[in-house]
């Protein structure tokens, strides 16, 4: 089976790539067929960011940029987009981007294999932020570049560079003419014949009827779990189903009652969207792998893929979630944790598509989420915990909890919603909940912690929900303030 | 913030604050790494077939389904071996291809070689090995009492240690256990082998030691060292861990280029790399000490066990660097120590970033600071007063280490007290007392604790460096050490040192790829020593041009050469001043040398390696740091919440590249002690084995507060440009983080037990320092 003609803009430049195996990443069409060899691999699985490239596409008539890692994104996927890599920042007479400049002025590089993906991590940073007229706070800084290590510096430098870019003189991008340039792009897309090993369906009644006619097709979105299949585990896709273009399912729509959320949204824009109905979220979502991994894999796919110890699906449960799925014969709505039957299996039909994801809006209930990692940022958890109740005068009118890391799926905590439902809540309530939550699941040991130490850290997180719950503050060390400490 | 200090010497090159003589190339993407060369036609990818078994009989490989895969050109075995098939390691116990035996998980038992790296990766997973299991050692204790060793056990004794604890007013047993780590370097493995002409061969290695991967595929091959030559313009990240383990890469991707007559590329997948490559050595320690009612010392007993995986690699180095810094900065009188170097069936762990050092640091700091906790007193006094006498001490009686080395340049009694005010120590141990009182969640800790690093390598002939200094008829200068840059600022520095010498600008200076048929037989980049030694052997070879310079203008203008300078790019007599580049074009038409070899070794050293006595180091660097943490006591999880660190890098040739190995070693130590857990599984698989499962610091693990000061007195040693080393020392006062956990732990125990911390402290290990019974 033939594949589209891969098209993005670069320095300007159209580009056009045929014959690209549909399972091929970016960074190999980079490093081995462009010979642009200044994007690194460092890990090959999205967690170093050594391969940052920054990638543009018209939003509601503006340019939306997103830094994102090259090494686990399929090439077809930036089919339409503006790309850039760090041999494009430079003027052609030579003189830096202030993402870079900033960089030199700063001795914010040493061995330098990391730094390319800095750069352009701070080159989304400064399109997104100081082109905005934003200035860079440190700890927008440390948020923007978690996914990008460096195991040279220390990190100080760097981020003294993501403030000084402020203060260096300005590059703009000409945002019109790009924008003009994309319009042109998907002209040339919409008339491309589309029986393609690589399917980008623009709409949801395209992407069910492709799923229906070829449930065989690997259907990825962000790629941010599927791309280590193929980086990792050497598996070949001969057909991809890619459903980040569908119309439908890159749109939050606001109602009364519930958030709908396409799931082709990014995880970036998702949890945008549920900080801004839950302040209290923020830390958690920026918590969530690093922005690269944000801004391309999506809440959908974090849902559909079902791990265990995915962020999402705790806090969707204690939210109250539910998931839409679609085919050709229209949709069917369950709730989030019937979604799955097993260890990364669900109940989705072979001719089934997550649609969309369905979060309840606040409605006075008090709500935390934690998350044990052994790094604050960018890890995966060895336990995540969400935890809504609703307190009507002075007790539990009812109790939801998520729960990951702790059984083979995501899963809620019915025991222990049990225990908590209808009870006054007091010290001795959640004294009790807590030694439920101990007892009610049976929790793996492996690299990220011991069985033990998941099932206690439960109990003990449900003690610091009941401490917040009191107004307790600075007992969390995910936004612990030491200035404030007297 | 932490901006570095502007210049003392303005218009010296060397001094200054200048960016790295790469920066403006790897932040455009122009820096080339070995991945990045263009590569040469024909050119094939091979990929390693890995032991799936810690310890067994290798019965058989069988390559039918992976050599019927696509591209795939051929499997390569120990039997392709032309030359010796035990790797040129020192000890001789590595087979450069398990044949017989396998005794890691992750052991090469060859390479697949195909037209993409790809092809070649997928089809060495369907190499089929048939292997018999053996029992697998994968326990240091558990290899201690099988008398599983590498190398045999090496013990340091001073006096009579147990007489002196059966005397002393108090003792303390324990035990520890620190962990080992993984480099990280960001850029992975790699080696590009090309055959040339005549039986030559030329290699492409990221590596700390091009001599070493040139003598190693030689060897493999049966070629003389001359027909091999080796090229390293640089390193994406060393940190010990391209010492030894990047001559393995160029040895297998020679015996696949020797095989198929290609050039051939070796580039390890990450999680290859985790799995075959030696990491730091995880230590285990027994330890008793009797001490006097102020927290003094006065004897001590110590069983160290390093884990050294399956050969002996550089364990025996490594485990004695160990040793010498059991003592870290303190007088230990009457003193016992054992040092045990076992087998086990892991990687074979090797050399990184402070070479065992901080193995022997830990121990001392965690006994000190117990000793304090136990007598109520605080850690710091403690600490100073078990301090080697200090330099200007008439008639020092405490300045002996237990190696019979004299501490004769000790400065850490003035950096302690400097530390301890800049950093208003003390008031914030009482704030954090208050705090911890009232707020029973959350416990913070604080610590200072510091650091004395001996300078030099070990084993007395590595001590030796050269470099060549070429002038250009255009006045543009090349200089090339023995060197390698792997993002220590090593070429930065050497070049600012040959601009200093010859009085021209930074930019005129241009350093290039270590290659070893410009230097030959040079030794690691390692041990912080390299600008030590390269620096100055680039300034000897300066020197020698500088000086034919300087006869040739004397002689034009009836001067002594003595009244000759350098500076500001011109060359001045007492009579003329001329551009440099004018007198080098004079010069060249008068037929003057205008290029110049340099080569220095280390005076004073010397050592005795089967009683670990002598004189092993040039000098010690020092520093000291004073780190604040707090602790969950529900979860265990803590935060690095200010770090000050005061570090003596005696006078700096650069400073910004000073402070960023000090800012980067201290925080990859923070790695090691906090989140960096290697996790093998009951079979001996490493879980750990790809940064998913793997943490090393990120961005938000670094406090607001992250301040270094150096320290500004020049070395008391004739080293070059008065300066000291930096890549090692400041890795172990990451330990004052450790120290300062530990602190918050047993406050918020609050029962007087000792803390029981096993490195590194991940939030499970606090928790359960914080929650067990008190021993």
């Amino acid at each position: 089976m033939t594949t589209q003609t891969i098209r993005f803009i670069r320095r300007g430049q159209t580009v056009a790539l045929g014959n690209v195996p549909p399972d091929r990443t970016l960074l190999q069409v980079l490093r081995e067929d462009l010979g642009a060899c200044g994007t690194k691999e460092g890990c090959g699985e999205g967690d170093c960011g050594a391969c940052t490239v920054v990638l543009a596409e018209p939003e509601n008539g503006h340019l939306r940029f997103r830094a994102i890692n090259s090494c686990i994104r399929l090439a077809h996927s930036v089919n339409g987009m503006a790309l850039w890599t760090v041999e494009d920042l430079a003027q052609a007479d030579g003189s830096l981007h202030p993402a870079q400049e900033a960089m030199v002025q700063c001795h914010g590089s040493q061995c330098g294999f990391c730094t390319p993906g800095f750069v352009m991590s701070l080159f989304g940073m400064y399109q997104n932020s100081v082109c905005q007229g934003q200035s860079i706070r440190r700890s927008d800084a440390q948020e923007a570049l978690s996914g990008n290590l460096c195991r040279c510096t220390g990190y100080r430098p760097i981020l003294d560079a993501a403030q000084q870019m402020e203060q260096l003189p300005a590059v703009r991008i000409d945002e019109a003419a790009l924008l003009q340039h994309l319009e042109q792009l998907a002209l040339i897309r919409s008339a491309a014949e589309p029986d393609f090993a690589y399917k980008s369906p623009r709409s949801l009644d395209e992407l069910t009827s492709a799923r229906a006619a070829d449930p065989g097709a690997q259907i990825v979105a962000g790629c941010t779990d599927v791309g280590l299949w193929v980086t990792k585990m050497h598996q070949h896709f001969d057909r991809v189903l890619d459903v980040t273009q569908v119309a439908e399912l890159r749109q939050i729509e606001p109602h009364a009652n519930y958030l709908q959320i396409g799931a082709a949204v990014t995880l970036h824009d998702a949890y945008t969207a549920l900080v801004a109905d839950r302040p209290q979220l923020h830390n958690f979502a920026s918590r969530f792998a690093g922005l690269p991994v944000r801004n391309s894999g999506t809440l959908g796919g974090n849902v559909a893929n079902g791990s265990p110890i995915g962020d999402s699906m705790p806090l969707l449960i204690a939210l109250g979630a539910s998931v839409v799925l679609a085919n050709t014969h229209g949709t069917r709505e369950l709730p989030l944790e019937d979604l799955y039957t097993g260890y990364r299996t669900n109940v989705m039909a072979a001719d089934e598509v997550l649609a969309w994801i369905k979060v309840p809006r606040p409605n006075g209930d008090f709500m935390r989420v934690y998350k044990i990692s052994k790094r604050f940022d960018d890890d995966i958890s060895a336990v995540c915990l969400a935890i809504n109740l609703t307190i009507t005068d002075g007790s539990v009118t009812r109790a939801s909890i998520g729960a990951g890391g702790v059984a083979a799926t995501p899963v809620r905590a019915v025991q222990t919603e049990a225990a908590l439902t209808g009870q006054p809540w007091t010290l001795a309530t959640a004294h009790a909940a807590a030694a439920a939550l101990r007892a009610e699941f049976q929790p793996i040991s492996d690299m990220r912690a011991s069985a033990a130490y998941r099932s206690e850290v439960l109990g003990n997180l449900l003690q610091r929900f009941w401490l917040e719950s009191q107004g307790q503050t600075q007992i969390n060390l995910a936004h612990f303030d030491v200035e404030a400490c007297v | 913030m932490n901006a570095p200090e502007k210049l003392k010497l303005a218009s010296s090159a060397a001094g200054r604050s200048v960016p790295h003589e790469s920066a403006r190339a790897q932040v455009s993407g122009n820096a080339h790494y070995v991945d990045d060369l263009p590569e040469v036609r024909g050119t094939l990818y091979a990929a390693p077939i890995l032991s799936t078994v810690a310890h067994g009989r290798l019965l058989g490989v069988d390559s039918h389904a992976a050599l019927a895969m696509p591209g795939v050109q051929a499997v390569v075995l120990a039997s392709d071996i032309p030359g010796d098939t035990v790797l040129a390691a020192f000890a001789h116990d590595e087979p450069i291809f398990a044949s017989d035996t396998v005794q890691h998980i992750g052991q090469v038992v060859g390479l697949v070689v195909a037209s993409t790296v790809m092809q070649a990766r997928a089809a060495a997973r369907a190499v089929k090995l048939d292997i018999e299991a053996l029992p697998a050692l994968l326990d240091v204790r558990a290899a201690y009492a099988a008398q599983s060793y590498v190398l045999p056990p090496v013990f340091v004794r001073r006096g009579d240690a147990a007489q002196a604890i059966a005397a002393a007013p108090h003792t303390l047993s324990g035990q520890l256990e620190v962990g080992g780590q993984e480099h990280f370097y960001l850029e992975g493995q790699i080696a590009y082998v090309l055959p040339q002409e005549q039986g030559q061969w030329l290699v492409h290695s990221s590596t700390q030691h091009p001599g070493e991967v040139q003598h190693w595929v030689a060897h493999a091959l049966g070629l003389a060292n001359h027909a091999v030559r080796v090229e390293c313009r640089r390193m994406g990240g060393g940190f010990g861990g391209k010492e030894t383990q990047a001559g393995h890469l160029a040895v297998w991707a020679a015996i696949a280029a020797h095989k198929l007559g290609r050039p051939i590329k070796l580039r390890l997948d990450r999680d290859d790399d985790f799995s075959i490559t030696g990491k730091r050595h995880p230590f285990a320690y027994d330890y008793t000490v009797g001490f006097d009612g102020a927290g003094r010392i006065c004897g001590f007993q110590l069983l160290m066990l390093a884990n050294c995986g399956f050969s002996a690699d550089l364990s025996g180095p490594v485990a004695d660097r160990a040793v010498f810094h059991a003592d870290n900065a303190y007088f230990l009188a009457d003193v016992d120590i054992s040092s045990y170097r076992l087998k086990t069936h892991t990687q074979s762990h090797t050399a990184f970033r402070g070479f065992g050092g901080p193995q022997g640091v830990i121990v001392i700091e965690t006994i000190l600071s117990e000793i304090a906790r136990q007598l109520g007193l605080d850690p710091l006094e403690v600490r100073r007063h078990n301090l080697y006498d200090a330099a200007d001490t008439p008639n020092p009686q405490r300045n002996t280490t237990h190696y019979q080395m004299a501490v004769e340049d000790n400065i850490l009694h003035p950096i302690l007290s400097k530390i301890e005010q800049s950093a208003h120590y003390q008031e914030r141990r009482k704030a954090i007392s208050a705090w911890n009182a009232a707020n029973p969640v959350i416990q913070r800790g604080i610590s200072i604790t510091p650091v004395k690093f001996g300078i030099s390598f070990t084993a007395t002939l590595f001590n030796q460096a050269g470099a060549l200094v070429h002038v250009y008829t255009d006045g543009s200068v090349q200089v090339n050490h023995g060197g390698t840059e792997m993002g220590q600022g090593l070429n930065t520095k050497v070049a600012q040192i040959v601009a200093d010498e010859l009085g021209i600008p930074f930019e005129s200076v241009l350093a290039t790829a270590a290659d070893t048929s410009k230097v030959p037989n040079a030794s690691a980049t390692a041990a912080s020593s390299g600008t030590d030694l390269n620096g100055r052997a680039a300034q000897y070879a300066a020197r020698n041009v500088r000086d034919n310079l300087a006869q040739f203008a004397a002689g034009l203008d009836g001067c002594g050469a003595g009244a000759v300078r350098f500076q500001n790019g011109q060359v001045i007599t007492p009579t003329a001043s001329r551009p440099f580049t004018s007198l080098v074009q004079q010069a060249y038409a008068n037929r003057i040398q205008l290029w110049s070899d340099g080569f220095y070794r280390t005076p004073k050293i010397h050592y005795d390696k089967t009683t670990l006595t002598g004189r092993p180091f040039y000098y010690f660097a020092y520093g000291a740091a004073c780190s604040e943490v707090a602790i969950d006591t529900l979860t265990g999880e803590s935060r690095v919440l200010k770090i000050d660190i005061l570090y003596d890098a005696g006078t700096s040739i650069n400073p910004a590249i000073d402070i960023g190995q000090v800012e980067g070693g201290f925080i990859q130590g923070v790695g090691w002690l906090t989140t960096e857990q290697l996790v093998w599984n009951a079979k001996g698989a490493l879980s750990t084995h790809a940064p998913s499962t793997y943490k090393i610091p990120a961005t938000g693990d670094i406090p607001a507060h992250f301040k270094v000061d150096l320290w500004d007195q020049p070395n008391r040693e004739d080293n070059v440009f008065g300066s000291k080393a930096v890549g090692e020392p400041p890795f172990m006062l990451a330990i004052s983080v450790f120290e300062a956990m530990k602190e918050a732990i047993a406050a918020a125990r609050g029962d007087g037990a000792v803390v029981q911390l096993a490195a590194p402290a991940t939030a499970e290990n606090v928790l359960r320092a914080l929650t067990a019974s008190a021993a």
